[in-house]
C-alpha cells in the first residue's frame, strides 16, 4: 500500500533533525580537534592534568557507587511492595516511587533542607544533644551519592516490581514442589529470572548518574566530577578543554547506550511469561514486619520532599534555632506571584516548556510515521537521531548548543541563538526529542497496519488517515511520552545552567539564586511548585497509561 | 493401604467465596485419580491444596497416614507438573530435571544419573544440554513430567496436563503419559475437564461441580449409574428436559416416558430428566409417548448422526441412522426400547 515517493519528505526530516541533534555534537568534536587547524592538543592537555583524570574518574566511580546504593535501598522495597500485602500498600507504593518523576534540583534542595547543616534533622540532633554546631557536613562524594541513591532507587524499585508482577508464579510453585526452601527458590530461580530486569536497572541508574549535575553541582564543592567539570572549564573560558571533556563524556555515556542495547536484546530471550504473578503473602507477624518495612522506608524516602514543603511555609529569618519553625505562613507563595522578578521565571518556565513539548510532539510524530514509512536507512537513521539525545548527558547538549549557535554563519546552518529566547526552549527540545520520538514510535509500533490499510482501501486519504485513524492510535503513547516530555523541560537545571540568561532564566535557576540570598523559603516554594507542576504532568502520564 | 492418600473435607474461602466445599476422598497406592469438571469447579484448588499451594480453611491432607496439611510444598515431596508446565527458562532441560534432586540435596554423580533415567523414562534421552526454549511443547511437556518425577516423589499432581498441546499431539502423549506413569507406579491425581481425558487416564474419575464432589467412580459407574442429575448431564451427551413425576417422567403435552429414579420423586414433584441420545429414536409416525419436533441440527459421524430436534418439551439430542432426517425436517421422538432409561433427579433448586 505504501506509496513511493521521492525522499523529499525524510530527507528534510533527517536534516532538520540532524541540524538539531547531530550537528552540535560534531561541532563539538571539530572544536575539541582544533579545526580547522586539526590537532590533539586539546587531547593531549586534558591528558596532561591530573584533575581531569580526576574528574573522569568520580564520575565513573560515583556512578558505579550509585548503581550499589540504589539497588540497596531498590530491590528490597519492591520486594516489600510486590510480595506484601498491608495497609496502605498501593498509596505508598506509587508514592515512593514519585522522586524519579521530581527533577533532579528538587530532590537535592529537599535533602538539603533536611539533611544540610540548618537542616531539619541536623537541628533536631544538635538541638537534642545540645551541641554547639551542626552534627555534619553535607558535602563531597558522600553527599552526592546519598542523594543519588536517594532518587536512583526509583529505577531499581519500579524494574524490580515490573519484574516481579511479570514473573510466572507458577515457576516459583514449581521450584518450591521440587523441595527448594525460600532462599533456594530466591537464588536460583526468581534472582535469575529478574537478571534482565535489575541490568537494565543498574544501566539506566549508571547513566543517569553519569549525567547526574545537580547533586554535584549544590555539594560538591571542589570535588569534581566530568559535569561541573565542563561548566567549570566553560565558566572560566577553556572552550577548548570543555569541548575535549564533553567529547569524552559523551563517548562513556555511548558505551553505556550500546550496553543498553546489547541487554534489550538478550532479554527477550528470558522465556515466555505466563501465569499468575504468586499472591501477596498476608499471614501472621510477617504482616507487622512488613507494614513497618513499608511504612518505615516509604516515610524515610518521601520526607525530605515533606520537609520542602514544611520550609515553603516558614516566612525569612524566623526559623533560626529551634527544632522546629516557630512561625508559618503562606507568605512565600504570595510572594512568588505578586512580585513581577520572582514571577517571571515561573512564566517563562511554563512557556519555555510548553513550547519545548509541543515543538517535540510534532517532530516526533513526524520521524515516527516517516520512519514507519520507509524502513531501512532512512528510518534508522531517522530513529538513532531522535533517540540520541537520550543517551548523552544534558550537559553535552549544552556545550554543544552554546558551541554550534554562538557563530553567526548561515551557509553552514549556524545562527547566533545563545542569548536570545530561543535557545532555551531549542535546548529543552533537544532534551525532550527522545522522550516523544520513543513514544511515537512506540504507539505506531502497536498499531496493526492493516488497519491504515483498511482505511485506504475504504477511500481515506493520507491526511484522513493519519487524523482518524493513526493519531487516535498513537495519542495514549505520544500522550504520555508528551508528559515526560513537558516534566524534563520544566525542571531543567542542566541545560539551563549554561545557556540561561537573566531575561530567561526558568525556575530552576531562580531557586538556586534564592538560595544564594538565603531566600530558603522562596526556593522551597519554587521548589514545591515546580513539584507541583512535574506531579501534575506525572499523574496526566499515570491516567494515560492506566 | 487400600487409602495411600486421603483428602477428608477440604474447604477453601477465598473471600467470600468457597471454593471447595468439604471435598473428600481417597486413592489408592499406584491409583490414578482424575478430578474432572468444568471450570470454576473448584478441582484446581484441590489439587493446589494437595501440593500445599493453598492452605485450607477445613480439613486435613493424608499421606500415607502422615498429616502433611501443614507442611510447606517444598517439605512434602509431591512432584507437580503445572499447566504451562512452569520449565525455568533459564536453565537447560538437565538442570530443569536435576532442580529437585539438587535441592534435595542429591550428590553429583547421583543427580546425573537419575536425570538421564528420568529423561529416558518420558523419551527425551539426551536432551540434557537444550534450552527449554528451543524444544517443541509435547517435549516441554515430557520435561515437565521428568522433571518433577526425578526426585521420587509420594504422589503426583497433574493440572491439565495436556491442555496445552494441539488436538494431533494430545492423543499420543497421553497414551505416553499413562504409560510413564504406570512404569513408575505413582500414585497421581491429575486435573483435567475433558471427559475422553479423564476416563482414559484415570483408574477413578471425581467429577466435581461448584466446590462439591458429586461422585466418584471408575469411568463406567459415572456413565452407568450417575449419581446426581449434574453427573448425569455432564457425562456423556445427555440432554435435559423438565418433567413432573407420576409413575414415569410426565413431559410437556402430557407424554409419558418411562423413567428410572435413584431416590423416587414423590408423586407429582418437579423433575429433571436427563435423557442420552441413545435413548431415544426418531418414529416415523405420531404415537402416544412420541414428542413432535423439528430437527435444528444434523451432525453427520458416519453411518449414525446425531440430531438435535427442538419439541415442545425442549430440546433433546437424538442418535439415529444417518439418513433417518434432515435439517428442518419434523419428526417425532420417542423412547427407544432397547435403550438406556432416562434418569429422573429431584429438581435442584440451583443458586
Amino acid at each position: 500500500m505504501r506509496p513511493r515517493r521521492g525522499p523529499l519528505v525524510p530527507l528534510l526530516l533527517v536534516l532538520l533533525l540532524f541540524w538539531l541533534v547531530g550537528y552540535p555534537l560534531v561541532l563539538t568534536l571539530l572544536e575539541a580537534l582544533g579545526a580547522p587547524h586539526w590537532t590533539l592538543a586539546h587531547f593531549g592537555e586534558f591528558a596532561r592534568r591530573p584533575a581531569e583524570w580526576a574528574a573522569l574518574g568520580a564520575s565513573l566511580w560515583i556512578s558505579l557507587a550509585t548503581v550499589a546504593l540504589a539497588a540497596l535501598v531498590g530491590v528490597p522495597l519492591a520486594f516489600v511492595f510486590e510480595r506484601r500485602e498491608f495497609p496502605g500498600r498501593r498509596l505508598l507504593g506509587s508514592l515512593v516511587a514519585l522522586p524519579v518523576a521530581l527533577p533532579p534540583l528538587i530532590g537535592v534542595i529537599a535533602f538539603l533542607f533536611l539533611y544540610g547543616e540548618s537542616g531539619f534533622a541536623s537541628r533536631g540532633i544538635q538541638a537534642a544533644l545540645r551541641l554547639s554546631a551542626p552534627p555534619w557536613r553535607l558535602s563531597g562524594p558522600a553527599a552526592i551519592l546519598l542523594v543519588h541513591a536517594y532518587s536512583m532507587y526509583v529505577y531499581f524499585y519500579t524494574f524490580t516490581r515490573a519484574g516481579l508482577a511479570r514473573l510466572d508464579g507458577s515457576l516459583l510453585e514449581a521450584a518450591q514442589s521440587l523441595g527448594a526452601g525460600r532462599g533456594r527458590v530466591l537464588g536460583a530461580v526468581t534472582l535469575p529470572l529478574l537478571l534482565p530486569a535489575l541490568s537494565g536497572a543498574a544501566l539506566l541508574t549508571f547513566m543517569t548518574s553519569l549525567a547526574s549535575f545537580s547533586a554535584p553541582y549544590v555539594f560538591g564543592g571542589s570535588f569534581r566530577v566530568m559535569t561541573t567539570q565542563i561548566v567549570a572549564s566553560k565558566l572560566n573560558g577553556d572552550d577548548a578543554l570543555a569541548m575535549v571533556e564533553t567529547v569524552t563524556l559523551a563517548a562513556v555515556g555511548l558505551v553505556g547506550l550500546w550496553l543498553l542495547r546489547r541487554l534489550e536484546g538478550t532479554r527477550s530471550a528470558a522465556g515466555g511469561v505466563r501465569g499468575v504473578a504468586p499472591r501477596r503473602r498476608v499471614v501472621g507477624t510477617g504482616r507487622w514486619a512488613a507494614t513497618a518495612a513499608g511504612w518505615g522506608l516509604a516515610v524515610f524516602l518521601l520526607a525530605p520532599h515533606a520537609t520542602l514543603l514544611l520550609v515553603s511555609f516558614v516566612p525569612r529569618d524566623t526559623w533560626t534555632t529551634e527544632a522546629l519553625p516557630p512561625v508559618l505562613s503562606t507568605g512565600n507563595y504570595r510572594a512568588l506571584f505578586a512580585d513581577p522578578v520572582r514571577l517571571t521565571p515561573i512564566v517563562n518556565s511554563l512557556w519555555m516548556a510548553s513550547a519545548a513539548t509541543a515543538l517535540a510532539i510534532v517532530l516526533g510524530l513526524a520521524a515516527a510515521i516517516v520512519a514507519a514509512r520507509r524502513r531501512g536507512a532512512w528510518g534508522g537513521a531517522i530513529e538513532g537521531l531522535v533517540a540520541a539525545p537520550w543517551a548523552l548527558p544534558g550537559t553535552v547538549f549544552a556545550v554543544a548548543l552554546a558551541a554550534a549557535f554562538s557563530v553567526r554563519a548561515p551557509w553552514a546552518g549556524r545562527f547566533v541563538l545563545v542569548g536570545t529566547a530561543a535557545i532555551l526552549p531549542l535546548g529543552y527540545l533537544v532534551r525532550s526529542l527522545p522522550l516523544t520520538g520513543r513514544a511515537a514510535f512506540a504507539g505506531l509500533r502497536q498499531m496493526d497496519p492493516a488497519l491504515e490499510e483498511a482505511a485506504a482501501s475504504l477511500g481515506a486519504s493520507r491526511a484522513l488517515r493519519l487524523r482518524r485513524i493513526v493519531l487516535p492510535h498513537v495519542r495514549p503513547a505520544l500522550a504520555a511520552g508528551a508528559s515526560l516530555a513537558f516534566l524534563a523541560a520544566i525542571g531543567d537545571f542542566v541545560v539551563s545552567i549554561v545557556l540561561y540568561t537573566y531575561d530567561t532564566r526558568p525556575i530552576s535557576i531562580e531557586i538556586l539564586s534564592s538560595l544564594r540570598i538565603q531566600e530558603i523559603g522562596v526556593a522551597a516554594a519554587y521548589g514545591v511548585l515546580l513539584t507541583a507542576l512535574s506531579a501534575a504532568a506525572f499523574l496526566v502520564w499515570g491516567r494515560r497509561e492506566g | 493401604m487400600s487409602d495411600f492418600l486421603r483428602l477428608e473435607g477440604l474447604e477453601k474461602r477465598f473471600g467470600e467465596t468457597a471454593v471447595t466445599r468439604g471435598v473428600s476422598l481417597s486413592a489408592a497406592r499406584g491409583e490414578i485419580v482424575a478430578l474432572l469438571g468444568p471450570s470454576g469447579s473448584g478441582k484446581t484448588t484441590v489439587l493446589r491444596l494437595v501440593a500445599g499451594f493453598e492452605v485450607p480453611d477445613a480439613g486435613r491432607i493424608r499421606v500415607e497416614g502422615e498429616d502433611v496439611t501443614d507442611l510447606p510444598p517444598e517439605r512434602r515431596r509431591f512432584g507437580m507438573v503445572f499447566q504451562h508446565y512452569a520449565l525455568f527458562p533459564h536453565m537447560t532441560v538437565g538442570e530443569n530435571v536435576a532442580f529437585g534432586l539438587r535441592a534435595g540435596g542429591a550428590a553429583a554423580g547421583e543427580t546425573r544419573e537419575r536425570v538421564t533415567e528420568t529423561l529416558s523414562l518420558v523419551g527425551l534421552a539426551g536432551f540434557e544440554d537444550r534450552r527449554v526454549t528451543e524444544i517443541s511443547g509435547g517435549q516441554q511437556q515430557r520435561v515437565a513430567l521428568a522433571r518433577a518425577l526425578a526426585p521420587s516423589p509420594r504422589v503426583l499432581l497433574l493440572d491439565e496436563p495436556l491442555s496445552n498441546l494441539d488436538p494431533a499431539l494430545r492423543d499420543r502423549t497421553r497414551r505416553e503419559l499413562k504409560r510413564a506413569i504406570r512404569k513408575v507406579g505413582i500414585t497421581t491425581l491429575f486435573v483435567t475437564h475433558e471427559q475422553e481425558e479423564a476416563f482414559e487416564l484415570g483408574d477413578r474419575v471425581a467429577v466435581l461441580h461448584r466446590g462439591r464432589l458429586e461422585q466418584i467412580g471408575t469411568p463406567e459407574a459415572l456413565f452407568e449409574r450417575p449419581a446426581t442429575r449434574f453427573v448425569a448431564s455432564f457425562i456423556g451427551r445427555s440432554s435435559v428436559l423438565p418433567a413432573v413425576w407420576s409413575g414415569g417422567a410426565r413431559l410437556e403435552g402430557e407424554v409419558v416416558w418411562p423413567a428410572e429414579a435413584g431416590a423416587p420423586p414423590t408423586e407429582g414433584a418437579s423433575v429433571d430428566l436427563v435423557v442420552r441420545p441413545d435413548a431415544l429414536l426418531l418414529a416415523a409416525a405420531p404415537r402416544k409417548d412420541g414428542l413432535a419436533g423439528t430437527v435444528v441440527e444434523r451432525r453427520y459421524a458416519g453411518r449414525i448422526a446425531f440430531y438435535r430436534v427442538a419439541t415442545g418439551a425442549g430440546e433433546v439430542e437424538v442418535l439415529a441412522a444417518a439418513d433417518a432426517a434432515r435439517e428442518g425436517d419434523p419428526v417425532v421422538v420417542a423412547p427407544a426400547p432397547s435403550g438406556p432409561l432416562p434418569l429422573a433427579f429431584a429438581r435442584e433448586s440451583e443458586p
